[in-house]
């Protein structure tokens, strides 16, 4: 990679250890990707749970924090993806002391590295939007897709060690979406049918993540009717980067880079795939296996102010005989509480968690502690990630999932 | 049978050899692993309940979320990690989890590297040279393809032949 004189210094441990450390791993992966420089970014957000982390990348913070010496802090804003647990409600998960405190360490480590813990997966609808042509180093699959695709910034999937060190340099390896050649479109899709609810929204990002393949196919979508809203832009969004590892799409006449199918190339592309409405359904039904449900979860993303007004609505003069968990963001919860939204739903008997998600939450050791195996939810993004952690995920309408939660039952 | 060698566009790491876990299928550490018994433990995964520790994996795709670019660097402090992993496609999380965990990676080839690899070779990662180096074959049954929870006839996801 070309450096500048800058870059090379940090690289030579001339501006001190942590930068060091941050250049090398920067380098590293930017000569991978056949970087041929770096570019400034603008602002950083980190994925860091410790369900991730575990003990050693928790002590890697730690030593970082402890060579920074308070000196050698973030020099962009850096803020926090979800952490793994909302110390308030720790117990009532089944979360063990352990977890909660390796929480504490990381949180220390990274505010003496001066990051902001945000921990926010919706950053674009609470923090700070990126905007169009901003260089940013985001986390999160779901931040960076909604950010390139929604907003027009440009950014990678930037792991949590990659994004911290694009805070504490300022700049990140110039590949993949920072270039105008990638963001073109590489497969077209023409969709006969406009979803309706959030968990259409969200099969139709994982029917097409799914089709797309991988993290270098940019899809261009036509045939979406009206213009869909920042909720459903995220579940979307969301699934489509979680089933198929995409980075950014086009939508024609809704997204910024396509006012024209092709403003992004897509007029020379054939119609690779026509996505109907039996192949949302499909999706949705290859999960639904038992009727049977333990806990019901809204989360990933976590929820907007909207949505919970939605499920507070649903919650009205119900009872729940089984868990029913909403995860937002420590941004929105004070309003939800101002507003009388988590109080409608918790006197039905839900809960209203905050500042972690439910998947980055030691997933598989509160199904353990708490006995949960049938998990209903309106997240086709927590559907496809909850296989793995032993559940049998179901994916319904969030009125769908809230009756489950008063009868134990999907319908 | 000669041994041969492959030829990627993207490399780091060290020069390592170990037997080959190959599937046409995606990989995260997060959707897919039981990190700690060290299996593939997502039930659509094809190589699900297989251990994955000291093994090179010989994938088709890097898929999910960020939180690879952690865990691959606790598995490695815990030796419960794969030694190498070798992708047709790779993302950038699963690149920097291998950077920042000390483990070898090759990506991007000429051929699908998953139909090229027999699954249980003994095989040699060179990342300086970006090669893989099929040194011994041995057998490796496959499964054939099922529906199971998560998939269906009209979800064009991990359905293949089953290798022969």
């Amino acid at each position: 990679m070309l450096l500048n004189d800058e870059e090379t210094a940090m690289l030579n441990g001339e501006r001190g250890k942590v930068l060091q450390m941050a250049m090398r791993h920067q380098v590293q992966v930017g000569e991978f990707f056949g970087a041929r420089d770096f570019v400034p970014v603008t602002q950083a957000h980190v994925m860091a749970d410790t369900e991730s982390l575990g003990q050693a990348g928790v002590m890697w913070l730690e030593q970082l924090s402890e060579a920074s010496d308070g000196r050698h802090v973030v020099c962009i804003p850096t803020i926090t993806d979800p952490r793994g647990t909302d110390f308030s409600k720790a117990n009532d998960l089944g979360q063990r002391d352990w977890m909660v405190e390796l929480e504490r360490r990381a949180i220390h480590a990274f505010e003496r590295l001066g990051v902001s813990m945000t921990d926010t997966c919706i950053n674009y609808q609470t923090v700070l939007a990126a905007t169009r042509g901003e260089h940013v180093a985001f986390g999160d699959t779901g931040v960076v897709i909604y950010s390139n695709s929604v907003n027009g910034a440009r950014s990678n999937f930037e792991g949590g060690p990659s994004a911290l060190s694009a805070g504490l340099t300022g700049r990140t390896p110039r590949y993949g979406y920072h270039l105008d050649e990638k963001r073109q479109a590489t497969v077209r899709f023409r969709v006969e049918f406009t979803p309706r609810t959030l968990n259409e929204w969200g099969a139709l990002g994982g029917v097409i993540g799914r089709l797309a393949g991988n993290y270098w196919q940019v899809p261009v979508i036509e045939g979406i009717e009206g213009a869909p809203t920042s909720d459903e832009l995220k579940h979307f969004g969301a699934a489509m980067a979680s089933f198929g590892s995409i980075a950014l799409f086009h939508m024609v006449g809704i997204t910024p880079e396509a006012v024209r199918i092709e403003d992004v190339g897509g007029d020379r592309l054939p119609v690779h795939h026509r996505i109907d409405r039996a192949q949302i359904e499909a999706l949705a039904a290859s999960y639904a296996v038992t009727k049977k449900v333990d806990v019901v979860v809204f989360s990933a993303p976590q929820l907007s102010l909207y949505e919970l007004r939605s499920l507070a609505e649903i919650c009205d003069r119900r009872k729940f005989k089984v868990p029913l968990l909403a995860v937002t963001s420590p941004q929105v919860a004070p309003d939800s509480e101002r507003f009388g939204y988590t109080r409608r739903i918790e006197s039905a008997g839900g809960t209203v968690l905050a500042g972690m998600c439910f998947y980055q939450s030691y997933a598989r050791e509160m199904a353990e502690a708490k006995g949960w195996k049938t998990l209903a939810t309106n997240s086709a993004k927590l559907v496809n990630i909850l296989g793995g952690y032993g559940y049998t995920p179901m994916l319904a309408s969030m009125e769908e999932c809230v009756k489950a939660a008063e009868t134990g039952e999907l319908a | 049978m000669n041994e041969f060698v492959l030829t990627a566009r993207h490399a780091l790491g060290k020069k390592v050899s170990a037997e080959a876990l190959v599937a046409k299928d995606g990989f995260s550490a997060r959707y897919d692993l039981n990190r700690l018994q060290g299996v593939f433990s997502r039930p659509t995964h094809k190589l699900v309940g297989q251990s994955y520790i000291g093994r090179i994996l010989v994938l088709d795709t890097a898929k999910g979320g960020v939180a690879s670019a952690w865990m691959l660097h606790e598995m490695q402090s815990r030796n419960m990690a794969p030694v190498a992993i070798v992708f047709n496609t790779v993302n950038p999380i699963l690149a920097q989890g291998a950077a920042l965990g000390g483990i070898s990676m090759l990506a991007g080839f000429d051929q699908d590297i998953t139909e090229v690899v027999p699954h249980g070779s003994f095989v040699e990662i060179d990342p300086e040279a970006k090669t893989l180096r099929v040194l011994r074959l041995s057998v490796g049954e496959g499964t054939p393809a099922t529906f199971v929870h998560g998939q269906s006839k009209t979800s064009p996801v991990h359905v293949v032949p089953p290798r022969h």
